[in-house]
């Protein structure tokens, strides 16, 4: 049990270690690429292990709970774990051509494999104060990545980027030390089993709210989202696929974690909050694209707009719409960063993400343009692409708690994003490119191609799956859901039958 | 900055520091401290050479990349967690060797805590010093 749980964390710093010393050759980039394919097995045995035992813990160091820290994973931790992986590997195979030599011995596939085991790490842990740890992990890879081989653009937005973090990271740690205060534990389940006997439940509140906070600059919601959009489009393009799929999830991850697990009790306070969070989020992201006229900042807006359908599925917290949130994470993490593989290619092929500058792909890149339909328009909400069921099953969550305005908010935002995904089609793949440049795919070297194309229809793939077999994905959500609302056998799990 | 002032208490302050960070780690086993306190403490050293003197003397005195270093610990903190695992017990369970143990005395004791803990004071040493140096070379 042991192993199974803390394969997945300890393999990612195995793989950045052995991709450090070999970061001279050619050899770095393949541990890493092989290291993240061990990965995605691990996780998938992590799965099946889930989905046949619910809930499985184990206790590191032989400390037994709630004095040791305690990996967990119930079905939301393994699916994250797993969709983690699936990223790590096409991203890894993605920067075989993405990322030069330069970058590499300056260690990118170190840092790049520490990020994975931050973001591992948080899915995983039990322990309040080791999730923090793990984002502390997270937050100096990922400022290492952003400023790598940096230009001024880099270290502009990576400032922004950390500075905001790291106000997130002191009221996450007062919080912490607040919950300590109160419950004389650390343990997650522990403190949900613990914090309803607290007298001072005004404080627990405090103490929530605080916990929004922190986790919100992290999932970068609204009104604290500037930074995402001010630091995503400055690194290289692996970079920003991989933060953009996995980083500002990993907040909507803790969020979900303690507002379900922990902070339940004044739920009419604290998730309403949230569901305003969530409509406001929605909104201003899907206008702040559409202001946008470069293809990596467009899409950064929308990481914005699209944790606000996350978000929303919380605040809702009936059974239907955690189901939606958890899906929704899913099919989101899959499509945002194979959308910013593509802005990478179209990048290589037609000089620039500005849309002003670039056009003509769909005539002479029409593979590229197939592979960029896919999850634009799943992103946007057509059916029958992943999109469409993760903005349907929310949307049908809030009608039936009878949320209409947030119901017609969702569906606003959702016309909206077609709009922005449009506008990029019509810009870079339809109208002429304006210096009459014909950027062909063959442009590139056959091996070029094949690095950077093959992740892009991986995940393209996976969303087509996605869409046309819902079924499976949606009834595993219900029951990730069911877990979440019901953390009775979590609890019990993890401090092995005192419930 | 050129401040001779600076520069000769570097000279002393330099050391001194590393010399409390070691203290500070090996402390850390059973008392406040620890590899991380005690990595922060040991970088600020180098940071303060780094300002006295500038990056290139600093990175002279080092003698190794600061990355090296970082990457060096996290293999140690790794292997010391693993190591448990050849025991057959769970993850970064402790194991503990005696030196010179008699029947009523533990001797010295060697565990894989402590070289988990020097893991974590290399990490941190390291990365600080590599985001600091960089940060100075770029302004």
């Amino acid at each position: 049990m042991t192993w199974t749980l803390a394969t997945p964390l300890v393999l990612p710093f195995l793989t950045a270690v052995l991709a450090f010393l070999a970061r001279y050759g050619a050899a770095g980039r393949w541990f890493s690429v092989a290291g993240n394919a061990v990965l995605l097995a691990a996780s998938i045995l992590l799965m099946v292990r889930v989905l046949d035992q619910g809930v499985i813990a184990a206790q590191m160091g032989g400390w037994s709970a709630p004095f040791g820290i305690t990996l967990v994973a119930d079905y939301l931790s393994a699916v994250m774990v797993v969709i983690t992986a699936i990223t790590a590997l096409a991203v890894s195979v993605y920067a075989l051509t993405d990322i030069d030599a330069r970058k590499e011995r300056l260690g990118y596939h170190a840092l790049f494999n520490i990020l994975i085991g931050g973001v591992v790490g948080a899915f995983l842990t039990g322990d309040l104060f080791n999730l923090y740890v793990w984002f502390e992990v997270m937050l100096i890879s990922s400022f290492g990545l952003l400023i790598l081989g940096g230009n001024k653009d880099q270290i502009d937005g990576g400032i922004k980027y950390v500075t905001l973090n790291l106000i997130s990271t002191i009221l996450f740690l007062s919080g912490i030390g607040l919950l300590y205060g109160m419950t004389g534990t650390l343990n997650m389940a522990d403190i949900a089993r613990t914090l309803d006997t607290v007298e001072n439940q005004g404080l627990v509140t405090v103490v929530a709210m605080m916990f929004m906070v922190a986790f919100g600059v992290k999932a970068a919601v609204f009104p604290l989202f500037f930074w995402l959009p001010a630091a995503y489009h400055t690194p290289a393009f692996s970079v920003s696929a991989v933060f953009a799929g996995l980083l500002t999830k990993v907040g909507v991850y803790a969020l979900i974690r303690m507002f379900t697990l922990v902070f339940d009790g004044d739920v009419a306070f604290t998730h309403q909050i949230l569901l305003w969070v969530a409509g406001l989020t929605m909104v201003t992201g899907v206008l702040g694209a559409a202001a946008q006229n470069d293809m990596r900042k467009i899409l950064s807006f929308h990481i914005v707009s699209q944790i606000g359908y996350m978000i929303m599925g919380l605040a809702l917290l009936t059974p239907l719409a955690v189901a939606g949130a958890v899906f929704y994470l899913v099919h989101h993490i899959v499509v945002k960063a194979n959308l910013f593989l593509i802005a990478g290619v179209a990048e290589r092929t037609a000089g620039s993400t500005n849309l002003d500058r670039i056009g003509g792909l769909y005539k002479s890149a029409p593979l590229l343009a197939i592979l960029f339909f896919i999850p634009a328009f799943s992103l946007a909400g057509f059916p029958p692409l992943s999109g469409f069921w993760a903005k349907y099953v929310l949307v049908a969550a809030a009608i039936e708690d009878q949320g209409w305005i947030i119901a017609a908010v969702a569906l606003l935002v959702g016309l909206l994003t077609i709009f922005s995904m449009t506008k990029i089609w019509a810009e870079a793949f339809w109208k002429p490119h304006p210096e009459g440049a014909d950027p062909a795919l063959s442009q590139l070297t056959p091996q070029a191609r094949r690095h950077l194309l093959i992740p892009i229809a991986g995940l393209a793939a996976m969303t087509l799956v996605i869409g046309f077999s819902p079924d499976p994905f949606v009834t595993f959500a219900k029951d990730a859901a069911a877990q979440l609302l019901d953390p009775t056998a979590y609890i019990t799990t993890v401090l092995g039958g005192k419930a | 900055m050129n401040s001779i002032i600076l520069r000769v208490g570097t000279q002393y302050l330099c050391g001194l520091l590393v010399l409390f960070s070691l203290y500070m780690l090996i402390r850390g086993h059973n008392e406040p401290g620890g590899g991380f306190i005690g990595g922060l403490i040991g970088s600020t050293g180098f940071v303060l050479f780094a300002l006295a003197c500038g990056t290139a003397d600093a990175r002279n005195a080092l003698k190794v990349m600061p990355q090296n270093i970082a990457m060096a610990g996290l293999g140690i903190a790794l292997l010391a967690g693993i190591f448990a695992a050849f025991f057959g017990d769970a993850l970064f369970t402790g194991q503990w060797l005696f030196i010179n143990e008699t029947a009523d005395s533990k001797g010295i004791p060697i565990s894989t805590v402590l070289f988990f803990d020097i893991g974590v004071y290399l990490v941190v040493f390291g990365s600080i010093l590599s985001i600091v140096f960089a940060m100075e070379e770029e302004i």
